[in-house]
């Protein structure tokens, strides 16, 4: 088991304007499983990614993460578990516009203090395994959706963390590139050490997840409701 | 380099818009403080020109002289007293005064007069054309060849003119190490002549030059002076002392301190809004980096690194561009006084660093308060 989630709770706002984004969650992930969390849209999927990857502070309950509870520790060795533990692909990428392709594929690198020639030596390996390798020296905001993905995957992966979360992998992607996008994820990243896990809305990618587990107003829920 | 700095620096040159509105604001400001202090080193420098050009160990005076511009006349038997001082080598009197020159066109232009001890002639000018014994000459003055010079007409050795009604003929063309600030004419001749020559109170004597025996002699001197009743100072003390009447006592000294402030201010909301807006825009990519897991201090030293860059890029083209223009100034304005010094360069780092010091505050302040999880919101 690399992710234990513990009657999770988070809610926005004072009464009685709250909002129950999360209401006592628990679930665990075991190594070598690519989890699926998927809902309607504000069921509270992206705050549980948030709060499992240490960004989000919950009101109550416990994320251990490789046995370490992670809300307990100070605030810098939250940053540096963010920083060995976890590889990230947010929806909207976040690439860095200043910067080359190569060297946003290096930046977790660079947090490491890996030696800057060391870093791009690095990124530039695992840009020829997204096989963007022509785009090194480009700005990122130079290629298309489903390349940047790639860059923002190749950025996730380059520090090999133990587990990758990536939400809404797929959501500004055509069909024939969100499938292969994720299946590449699917085969190049996972094995026995490492987990990932996937927030989306998209049924297309289903057929790439170990597990699936579907969110509903911020509750776990066995089936979900059928849509009307 | 560490390379959270480079990624620094990169994130920063990135935006050029932005980077080069930073150094060209603070270029800017730090151009106009180094124009006002230098204006302000350079009109102390020249109101304390006597000083200097005189070249004395320690001036006597009365107690409320500020300026070696303006004394108070002291009577003959102070000059005897202090040169009854133990500590002192030799002391002699000086004379410094207005006269007024009557031109050969029947205009009348006022001069500053020096009289030089008869004897010694201590404290004399270079010259330039003539010799120093023909000041003992009948009627003869020294004429200082700066950039009042021409306000006398130009007049070459052996011109003649009125000085208070009385003849007075140029015996020679002197040079000083620093003109006069106040625009007149300087004429030098002897103490004996001056103060015949002069309209005159009932002493004469404007101060005592004094050298002292050793350093080790001169706070005797003092104590013994200031039992006479009067003031005894160094050359710097007395430089200081002129400093501080011009910086707190005359309206000239309060502009420019004021004047800058003003450019301070300027420098500082400028280079400081530029920064903030620089992190603003930045935002999200400071948050992805914390969502990454680089911690606070990092970027902290980001984001000060990324202020000082841009501070000490503006501090090196403000200096360049200020002694720029004080050296062209100088060519072309003969009575322009801004000098630039070590100190003022100093003064304009400090304020540099003050700019840059809170630019950067205002922009931690925002960085630290970034919620990473924005980062998950579209
Ligand atoms: N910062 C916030 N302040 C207030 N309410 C918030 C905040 N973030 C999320 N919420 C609320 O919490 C609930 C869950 O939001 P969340 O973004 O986790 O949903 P989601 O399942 O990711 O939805 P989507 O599929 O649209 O991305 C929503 O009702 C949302 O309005
Ligand atoms: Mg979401």
């Amino acid at each position: 088991m690399i992710l234990s989630v513990q009657g999770v709770t988070k809610w926005f706002g004072e009464a009685p304007a709250r909002t129950d984004a999360l209401r006592n969650i628990s679930f665990s992930v075991d190594h070598n499983e690519m989890l699926y969390i998927v809902g309607p849209s504000g069921s509270g999927k992206t705050t549980l990614l948030s709060v499992i990857s240490g960004i989000l502070r919950p009101n109550s309950g416990s994320v251990v993460v490789e046995g370490k509870d992670i809300w307990r520790l100070s605030a810098d060795a939250l940053a540096d578990f963010r920083l060995h533990t976890l590889g990230f692909v947010f929806q909207d990428y976040h690439l860095f516009p200043r910067l080359t392709t190569l060297e946003n594929i290096a930046v977790p690198l660079v947090l490491r203090r890996v030696p800057w020639e060391q870093g791009l030596e690095k990124a530039r390996h695992v840009l020829e395994v997204v096989e963007l390798a022509d785009k090194a020296q480009l700005p990122p905001q130079r290629l298309s959706g489903g390349e940047q993905q790639r860059v923002a995957i190749a950025r996730a992966i380059v520090s090999e963390p133990d587990l990758l979360v990536l939400d809404e992998p797929t959501a500004s992607l055509d069909g024939d590139t969100g499938r292969r996008i994720v299946a590449f994820v699917r085969n190049h990243v996972l094995n026995e050490r490492r987990a990932i896990i996937v927030v989306t809305h998209d049924d297309r990618i289903y057929e790439y997840a170990s597990r699936i587990i579907h969110m509903e107003d911020g509750r776990i829920v066995d089936e979900p409701r059928p849509t009307a | 380099m560490s390379g959270v700095l480079k990624l620094a620096l990169k994130l920063l040159l990135g935006d050029r818009g932005k980077f080069m509105t930073l150094v060209i604001g603070i270029t800017f400001a730090v151009f106009l403080m180094m124009l006002m202090t230098s204006m302000f080193f350079g009109i102390i420098e020249h109101s304390a020109g006597n000083i200097i050009n005189i070249g004395a160990r320690m001036w006597v005076m009365d107690p409320d002289v500020q300026t070696p511009q303006n004394s108070i006349p002291m009577p003959n038997y102070v000059l005897d007293a202090v040169r009854s001082i133990p500590g002192v080598d030799y002391a002699v009197p000086l004379y410094v005064g207005a006269g007024l020159v009557r031109l050969h066109d029947g205009t009348y232009q006022p001069a500053t007069v020096i009289g030089l001890d008869d004897a010694t002639l201590f404290g004399r000018p270079e010259l330039l054309d003539g010799h120093t014994l023909d000041i003992y000459g009948n009627n003869a003055f020294f004429v200082v060849r700066d950039a009042n010079y021409a306000k006398l007409d130009s007049p070459k050795m052996g011109t003649t003119f009125e000085i208070n009604d009385r003849r007075g003929v140029v015996a020679g063309i002197a040079h000083v190490s620093v003109g006069s600030l106040f625009g007149l004419p300087t004429l030098y001749t002897t103490y004996s002549r001056a103060t015949q020559d002069l309209p005159s109170t009932r002493y004469e004597m404007s101060f005592i030059l004094a050298q002292p025996k050793s350093a080790a002699a001169i706070p005797a001197i003092k104590r013994a002076v200031a039992q006479l009743g009067y003031l005894a100072l160094t050359d710097q003390e007395f430089t200081t002392r002129n400093d501080r009447f011009y910086e707190f006592q005359t309206a000239m000294g309060t502009n420019i301190l004021i004047m800058t402030l003003i450019s301070f201010i300027v420098g500082l909301s400028i280079a400081g809004e530029t920064f903030y807006m620089f992190v603003l825009d930045n935002l999200e990519r400071f948050a992805a980096l914390k969502a990454i897991g680089a911690r606070s201090s990092e970027l902290v030293a980001m984001i000060f690194y990324q202020s000082l860059v841009v501070s000490f890029l503006g501090f090196g083209f403000g200096v360049l561009l200020a002694s720029a223009l004080v050296a062209f100034g100088k060519l072309r304005i003969p009575n322009y006084a801004a000098m630039i010094t070590f100190q003022n360069i100093f003064m304009a780092l400090v304020m540099v660093l003050v700019i840059s010091g809170v630019s950067a505050y205002i922009g931690i302040r925002r960085i630290l308060r970034i919620d990473p999880f924005i980062v998950f919101r579209s």
